[in-house]
């Protein structure tokens, strides 16, 4: 025993990998993900810049060759188009082309002049600041459903629904709730005696309107979070500054929100996060209308790039650079927090 | 060959009696033929699975592969598709839809095709099946649009079906001070409003101007659009069209219709079928055509098609072309186009039509009451940026006639970078 000991500790027997061994595992375990986020995220991006330099509209052009003796050449052929396949002298290679056309920073100079989208430029900083609603509304459920009565689970439950429910489900039973004449909200308001109100159609109103239906399910993510982060809250603490006489406002504001901060910053992530990807509602409910004015970035750049009337590539392509950009200032500064964090100051 | 076809072909033309047997003796086709079809909903489905079947009986020795993709998600696919994998035979749309795969080469140029002599029966869509000077397609079915009405309302009024635009705009009073809407519309999806376009616009301006200035080359800021514009807010001003209608999808709008909130509704012949099976019968419900505006411009009609391509990655290129001239024929366009099928109208001037109110007028209405010309749809004439901006630009200015200035001046602007 002793003797394997020694030899398998003996630094010329052991191979380079086993030399490494510490260094390298954490590298070979992280480089499945790696691999995936270079595949699936990093190239992606790389590509939606370079596509944003072209005119593209998405289709592939096929290449002909000349058949050998005929009096056409390969790219006369080609120039055929629909009409090469007609022609004996020329033959499919079974190979394809891009139609795209590159055109430098044309796109971005389009989108400067563009007017539907800085209206979704506006909208999108609509969504951003109303979002955040959903925080302290989430905070305020959280708080009230954090006790112990009979049936408490369910009424979490409950309120927790509507995150659980599909966003089109949600945007398709607000859209029943505003409707004209038929729906909830406006019986209710001709009740009262007000005129009736077309919330969607109405290209002033239609966007809070939206807001409105995605703080529901937001609200209760936020909720669960501070579900999560009140069981975490310390009772001594709590008993501490209940016996140096702190309550209501003063015990929220200085013992509980300040525990709470790991459960704050998560709800502001997904809040922000959820703000930008805004799109599965505005798509149901009002399909960018009436005349184009609930659009945000991201519906305008489906719209210009993938949409019926769309296929505009490159200027799809440009408006998510520019998403990606506003993005990225968040992104960055979540890093930078999370960071300071782990580092603890 | 050739000649066989000729003859068969003329028979075609005079008896409106097939001789698909006549056809299918010379050609012995072999090998596959892959077709990609749109046509998913349940009754265009079935027409579908039909002609192949029938197709089939006709060449027992070709093996047909049919395809049939939902007929949205088809509008993305066949980008991919037509590149990657092409069929021989693919459903598309006729006139400036089809002119992204035309400029890429994707389409294959079938103006052989339309030289044969059984083509000529087609010669009401050969403006639309062509781009730069070629043909690119056949077309299969297409429908009428027009004012679809409550028969049982007007004459409950006391009114008759309007010929003149001052007939129109006096019936419309009367139905507004009777409380009700004198047009169901709902422009969520704003193609709607664009039905409302083409036919003020044909009305007012003519086919030819109509065209051009979907092509492009007319301004949108000239006197000519702008009477359309004033024509068409004489109804929005005395409250014609159904309130809040930027909230409804077509389907949405079509109870305001039933329950005789709105008496009329300009749309397509797609519309019936809902309207009847909501309760409507044949007394309640008539077309008219729409009316004339200027008494020296002819009319002219929207008459969306619905076509068959070759692709230019097609394998099987003969087997393909057989099936199109089996698709154009005189027999197959009564079959496919009958009430229990698509329910819809065939092409081949040697095609009956079925016994059907609808069907009947629309027939009657496309082959002689239409010296202007057939428009396929805005949408489909127009580029398809330029129809989007257009469109919502329209949709504006059905809720807000007062933002005119505004939305000419931007649709002019697109006009000049969309071209």
């Amino acid at each position: 025993m002793t003797d394997l000991s020694t030899q398998s500790h003996s630094p010329t027997k052991r191979g380079w990998y086993k030399r490494h061994e510490i260094a390298l595992t954490p590298w070979l375990f992280l480089l499945p993900g790696f691999l995936f986020f270079a595949v699936y995220v990093i190239f992606p991006i790389a590509q939606s810049f370079n596509v944003s330099l072209y005119a593209w509209d998405g289709l592939d052009r096929p290449i002909y060759a000349a058949v050998e003796g005929a009096e056409i050449t390969d790219a006369e052929c080609t120039a055929l188009g629909p009409r090469a396949r007609g022609n004996p002298g020329c033959a499919e290679t079974g190979e394809f082309a891009s139609t795209a056309e590159y055109i430098g920073l044309e796109n971005y100079q389009e989108l400067l002049g563009d007017r539907n989208f800085e209206i979704s430029l506006w909208n999108n900083l609509k969504w951003l600041v109303l979002y955040l609603l959903a925080i302290p509304m989430g905070l305020f459920i959280a708080l009230f459903l954090n006790q112990t009565v009979f049936g408490i689970r369910l009424y979490k439950s409950l309120f927790f629904f509507p995150f659980v429910i599909s966003q089109v489900v949600v945007g398709l039973v607000f859209s029943w709730f505003y409707l004209p004449d038929a729906g909830l909200l406006d019986s209710f308001l001709q009740w009262l005696g007000f005129d009736g109100l077309n919330v969607l159609g109405n290209p002033d109103y239609a966007t809070y309107g939206i807001i409105a239906a995605g703080l529901w399910p937001q609200t209760a993510y936020c909720m669960i979070l501070y579900l999560t982060g009140l069981n975490a809250v310390d009772p001594e603490q709590v008993e501490a500054a209940r016996l140096d006489g702190a309550k209501g406002w003063k015990m929220l504001w200085y013992v509980i929100i300040p525990q709470l901060k790991p459960a704050t910053f998560i709800a502001f992530v997904v809040t922000i996060i959820g703000a930008l990807r805004s799109f599965d509602l505005i798509s149901i409910m009002t399909n960018g209308g009436p005349f184009g004015s609930t659009r945000v970035l991201s519906f305008y750049m489906f719209e210009k790039a993938l949409s019926e009337y769309g296929f505009r590539m490159g200027y799809g392509a440009a408006i998510a650079v520019v998403l990606f950009l506003i993005m990225l200032v968040f992104i960055a500064y979540f890093l930078w927090s999370m960071y300071r964090d782990e580092r603890g100051y | 060959m050739k000649s066989v076809f000729k003859l068969a072909a003329a028979a075609l033309a005079t008896t409106a009696i097939t001789s698909t047997a006549a056809l299918a003796d010379g050609h012995a086709l072999s090998g596959d033929l892959v077709i990609f079809s749109d046509m998913s909903n349940p009754a265009p489905r079935a027409v579908m699975e039909g002609m192949v079947e029938r197709f089939g009986a006709l060449h027992p020795d070709l093996n047909i592969e049919l395809t049939v993709i939902d007929r949205e998600a088809y509008k993305t696919q066949i980008r991919n598709f037509l590149t990657a994998d092409a069929p021989d035979v693919a459903n598309w749309y006729a006139a400036n839809r089809m002119r992204p795969f035309v400029d890429a080469g994707l389409f294959m140029d079938i103006s052989d095709l339309w030289a044969e002599d059984d083509f000529a029966n087609l010669e009401s869509t050969r403006g639309a099946m062509t781009l730069d000077g070629a043909q690119f397609g056949v077309p299969y079915t297409y429908y009428q649009w027009g004012v679809y009405y409550r028969e049982d309302i007007f004459n409950e009024l006391g009114l008759t079906e309007p010929t003149t635009w001052d007939q129109e705009v006096a019936n419309c009073q009367v139905i507004v001070d009777s409380g009700r809407a004198c047009y169901a519309i709902g422009s969520k999806f704003l193609w709607t409003a664009g039905g409302w376009f083409d036919y003020i616009n044909m009305r007012t301006n003519g086919y030819d101007f109509h065209a051009s200035l979907l092509a492009g080359n007319e301004s949108w800021t000239s006197d000519e659009v702008r009477e359309t514009f004033a024509n068409w807010r004489q109804l929005i001003d005395m409250g014609g069209f159904l309130e809040n209608h930027q909230s409804y999808s077509w389907q949405e709008a079509l109870p305001f219709v039933v329950e005789g909130e709105a008496t009329a509704y300009l749309i397509g012949n797609f519309a019936v079928q809902p309207l009847r099976e909501a309760g409507l019968t044949d007394a309640q419900l008539d077309f008219y055509q729409f009316p004339a505006i200027s008494a020296d411009v002819p009319l002219a009609e929207d008459a969306p098609t619905d076509t068959f391509h070759i692709p230019s990655g097609a394998q099987n290129v003969e087997a393909a072309k057989e099936f199109l001239r089996f698709v154009v024929s005189a027999e197959n366009q009564t079959m496919i186009n009958a009430g229990d099928a698509l329910g819809q109208l065939p092409i081949h001037a040697g095609a009956s039509v079925d016994a059907d109110e609808f069907l009947e007028q629309g027939f009657e209405m496309l082959s002689s009451n239409s010296p202007g010309g057939v428009a396929q749809f805005f949408d489909r004439d127009a580029p398809a940026e330029m129809a989007s901006i257009a469109m919502e630009g329209l949709q504006e200015f059905m809720v807000f006639p007062d933002n005119l200035e505004d939305i000419l001046a931007r649709l002019e602007d697109a006009r000049g970078s969309v071209y």
